[in-house]
């Protein structure tokens, strides 16, 4: 480890446990110059040498004001930031490829509003931009792109503001324990036939169309009476439309097996397929089981047996 | 959420940049040609209209043409693209086209960081009081702009201009320790640009008929002084400026050279007193006759007058002394003499006849003098300052024919009458007068006060001034311009004044002024080596000082920083009316004690004091509710309940 990495580490750990709201304090508050800070410098080093030259009095009084300006504004961009307070929230889960969004709760109890508060993951192009309301709270997700399925941990995080002034940037680094689950990336493959002999005689499907067993995404071909209305209307209606889903005596039983998947194909694409027939079996409502090497999760439905399955994929060493 | 959100520009952003632009361009218009003015606000409007209607902005092209024209013109108007009123039109044109290319972040804080700069140059026109006061109001916009643009469309207007000002004001005590302590440099640093100081009226240093009348127009303040005692009587006054011995007939001219060195006899004890002069491009000190010992900075030459080694081109203070009865050169050069004879051949027939006549008569000097006199006190002579146009032979048209004439003509005239009658004589230009400001105590001699004497040489008593205007009005010389000029005739308004609160109102504002200038516009490296030597540091270089600004800046710091951080306790309304009822009842000797809550207060009371009870039972439902019901601000039950309370 380099040396400049080693002082990477040991400037901005996270000084708490890592789980625990953070409170920004001066020792993690950092503050240089912008670009528009340094031009702001070149401008007053002109005009005062103008104010000398042609030797004006009220010259020299008004770069020294500006300067005082500046010098005023860098506190006032480190209050912005100081006494902030930082909650890891809950992440989740996406596939590979997608962007997981980190939540994080902003809470301050200043008398002042924190305007043009801007957080960015490191090596990340996409920021969020947020402002805290006086003795207000504020929700944001950090953006970070996910490329392997797995753990994501949040890499460390750049909260800056250049506010009120925008001559110098403060900022802090934040690195909760946070990490969110990154599904494999499913490709899409028609599923295998469903293995009646497997499993007859089941208990699974007795009740019939009455016996509630979850719920999925609608499909353009669900009839609208089907619609879980409650249910989609959770989450002020940011979900898609759910549909209840019924274990019935009709429907088929699925075993996503390993062993289905086509023996020269890659462990990854394997891996992949698997992702794939979970989506297509969830679509379908239908009760299905995922065997791995090593593991098995038996058949069932609905959505926290997807997110089993998937979760199981996603951590499949690799 | 969007991203980037660093570089957009919202459109709500933009009448704050225009507000900006237009508040630090608009007050050179005054001074700026016209066509600049009207181009100026044409690409305002055009900025304007653009955004009202929502329509994109004018590619490279039209922007690159309007740069052009615009070069071209200040080209043609200035002769140069550099240089002071150059610079200051490029950067107005700068600023206006730069509002149609507003299009990122860094666009706008362009156009801030070039308001900033554009305030500057107006201080090479005035550093008035109202315009620092102008300017500091733009300042804070340009700074409200600034808070605008960073904190986006959730900083509202009202709250953006209050946190500008708080900046501002929380700015102004490192600028005051800046302005005392940062190590002043005497400008310039380099060869200034030719209109570097221009627009100055003075003296000049030849005399044709017009040129002082000219200057009697002008109201504008010259010098000032301060006596140490009660000023001399206002007819003593006599501020020395050039000399002129050479006469070509139309022109009288400065011998130029130092001379040999002035022998002043005093005949009466020197005074002292302080001037402060107003920057006139000129080297000369206006000294009160007869001026004693000199700083190295200044020359005396051989004809009194007292010349600055550098031209004054900004306001200085000189303390000197003066002695107002003297005795000028008994023992005068044969040189000198003789050139204070001549004059041009074959001009003014009659005035040489008219000398030479009396000179038969009366050989000695002294009388020769009265007689000028005599002539323009008995004679029909006017003094005006719109004199008639005078022709080839000007000194016989003035004495025989038109007879009305400014000082310059009376002496000038007079002169003449002298030299062709072999007095040696010559003409000393400078001010006479002024006017004691009752508010501050300084004597304020102004353009119209210019004047122009006569000296002769009389043998013993040496070179002796004679003044031929006091001769035709001794209320110029006793009372100032303003008495001398008969009524109807064109005298500046300020001058004219003649109301008493109109003049307090006056003299009070220059006084304001006057401060203004002496201490604070006059602050420069000198002033600040006493300040120091006052504060303890008497050898205090640069480093002593950049040490001493680097503490006391780190202190304010740390200060502003404390006050910014700490943040006053904001208590709950109801928490302030339920305080403001139990202070009332430890009027009726009913004590909450700490740990009792307002149920537990009313239960007591209930049974101690029960006519109490009713009153505030009410106020402490109203209380509860108000305070932990959830509802905002419903505090008029509470009120009411708490008036209801004896």
């Amino acid at each position: 480890m380099g040396i400049v990495a080693d002082l990477k580490r040991r400037l901005f750990r996270w000084r708490s446990d890592g789980t625990a709201p953070l409170r920004l304090a001066q020792r993690r508050i950092f503050i240089l110059p912008t670009r528009a800070g340094l031009l702001f410098a070149a401008a007053l080093l002109a005009m005062l040498t103008g104010a000398i030259n042609y030797n004006l009095a009220l010259g020299h009084a008004l770069v020294f004001l500006l300067a005082g300006l500046a010098l005023v504004g860098m506190v006032h961009a480190f209050r912005n930031l100081h006494g902030l307070c930082i909650a890891p929230g809950r992440c989740v889960p996406v596939f590979a490829g997608e962007v997981a969004h980190f939540p994080l709760h902003l809470s301050s109890d200043r008398n002042a509003p924190r305007l043009a508060l801007e957080l960015r993951a490191a090596d990340e192009t996409r920021s969020v931009a947020t402002a805290v309301a006086a003795h207000g709270l504020s929700d944001v997700a950090v953006p970070v792109a996910s490329v392997r399925r797995g753990w994501l941990e949040l890499p460390r995080t750049r909260l800056a503001t250049t506010y009120p002034l925008g001559l110098f940037v403060a900022w802090s680094y934040l690195q909760p324990s946070m990490r969110c689950l990154v599904y494999p990336q499913p490709l899409p493959t028609p599923l295998p036939p469903p293995q009646a002999t497997n499993r007859t005689g089941d208990h699974h499907g007795d009740g019939g169309q009455e016996d509630f067993s979850g719920f999925r995404q609608r499909q353009p071909a669900d009839s609208p009476r089907h619609v879980a209305w409650k249910a989609s209307a959770r989450d002020a209606g940011q979900r898609p439309l759910l549909v209840k889903q019924f274990a019935g005596g009709a429907r088929s039983e699925l075993q996503l097996d390993w062993s289905l998947t086509p023996d020269a194909a890659a462990p990854e694409t394997r891996i992949a397929i698997l992702a794939g027939w979970v989506l297509a079996a969830a679509d379908e409502g239908a009760c299905y089981g995922l065997r791995l090497p090593g593991q098995e999760i038996a058949p069932d439905s609905g959505e926290a047996h997807r997110h089993r399955c998937l979760e199981a994929l996603a951590l499949f060493p690799k | 959420m969007s991203t980037r959100p660093a570089e957009t520009l919202d459109r709500g952003a933009a009448p704050w940049l225009f507000a900006a632009a237009l508040a630090t361009t608009m007050p050179h218009f005054a001074h700026q040609p016209v066509w600049l003015s009207v181009l100026a606000t044409a690409i305002f409007a055009w900025a304007g209209w653009l955004w009202w209607r929502n329509e994109r902005l004018p590619g490279r092209w039209p922007l690159a043409l309007l740069v052009a024209i615009a070069s071209g013109g200040v080209l043609f108007e200035f002769r140069t693209l550099f240089g002071r009123d150059a610079g200051v039109a490029m950067l107005v044109v700068f600023m206006a086209l730069k509002l149609l290319e507003l299009r990122s972040r860094r666009d706008a804080t362009v156009v801030v960081t070039l308001g900033y700069f554009l305030l500057l140059t107006h201080y090479f026109y005035s550093q008035s009081i109202p315009t620092g006061l102008w300017l500091l109001a733009a300042m804070t916009l340009l700074t409200a702009t600034l808070i605008r643009l960073n904190g986006g469309p959730l900083s509202t207007t009202v709250a953006t201009l209050r946190y500008a000002g708080l900046l501002t004001l929380q700015a102004v005590p490192f600028m005051l320790v800046l302005y005392l302590l940062f190590p002043r440099v005497a400008g310039p640093l380099w060869g200034l640009p030719q209109d570097a100081n221009s627009g100055r009226s003075g003296l000049s240093d030849q005399m044709t008929p017009g040129n002082i009348a000219n200057l009697a127009l002008s109201s504008e303040i010259a010098f000032r002084a301060r006596f140490a005692e009660p000023p001399p009587q206002r007819d003593k006054l006599y501020w020395r400026g050039p000399v002129l011995e050479n006469y070509d007939g139309l022109t009288w001219r400065p011998q130029g050279g130092r001379g040999r060195p002035p022998q002043i006899e005093a005949l009466s004890p020197p005074i002292a007193y302080e001037t402060t002069l107003e920057p006139q491009q000129q080297r000369w000190l206006l000294a009160l006759d007869a001026p004693g010992a000199l700083g190295p900075e200044f020359v005396l030459s051989g004809t009194l007058t007292a010349t600055s080694r550098e031209p004054l081109s900004q306001r200085q203070r000189f303390a000197l002394t003066a002695t107002l009865d003297f005795r000028f050169n008994p023992n005068e050069d044969a040189d000198a003499l003789r050139r204070n004879l001549t004059l041009p051949p074959e001009r003014n027939p009659r005035a040489r006849a008219l000398a030479q006549s009396w000179k038969e008569t009366t050989p000695d000097p002294a009388d020769l003098v009265k007689k000028a006199l005599s002539l323009f006190a008995e004679e029909k002579f006017f003094y005006t300052l719109q004199p008639p146009l005078l022709g080839e032979q000007p000194v016989d048209d003035f004495l025989f024919d038109t007879r009305r004439g400014f000082c310059e003509h009376y002496a000038s005239a007079f002169v003449f009458l002298m030299r062709a009658a072999g007095v040696p004589a010559r003409i000393v230009t400078g001010y006479q007068g002024g006017e004691a400001n009752p508010v501050d105590g300084f004597v304020v001699v102004r353009q119209s006060d210019a004047h122009a004497w006569a000296e002769v040489w009389l043998a013993g008593s040496g070179w002796t001034r004679v003044d031929p205007t006091a001769a035709v009005s001794p209320a110029r010389v006793e009372g100032g311009i303003a008495a001398a000029m008969p009524a109807g005739e064109p005298v500046p308004a300020l001058i004219q004044l003649r109301s008493d609160w109109m003049r307090t109102l006056l003299f009070r504002w220059e006084a304001v002024n006057n401060a203004w200038n002496q201490y604070v516009l006059g602050y420069n490296p000198q002033r600040q080596r006493e300040l120091l030597a006052r504060l303890g540091m008497p050898d205090a270089d640069w480093r002593k000082l950049a040490a001493a600004l680097a503490i006391v800046c780190g202190v304010l710091l740390l200060a502003v920083t404390a006050w910014t951080l700490h943040q006053r306790p904001r208590l709950d309304p109801a928490a302030r009316l339920w305080q403001k009822a139990l202070r009332r009842l430890a009027r009726s000797k009913v004590n909450c004690a700490p740990w009792e809550t307002p149920l537990a207060l009313l239960q007591r009371v209930e049974t101690e004091h029960p006519s109490l009870a009713p009153a505030l039972r009410e106020i402490v439902v109203a209380y509860l509710q108000a305070r932990y019901s959830g509802i905002p601000d419903d505090l008029t039950t509470l009120r009411a309940a708490l008036a209801r309370l004896p």
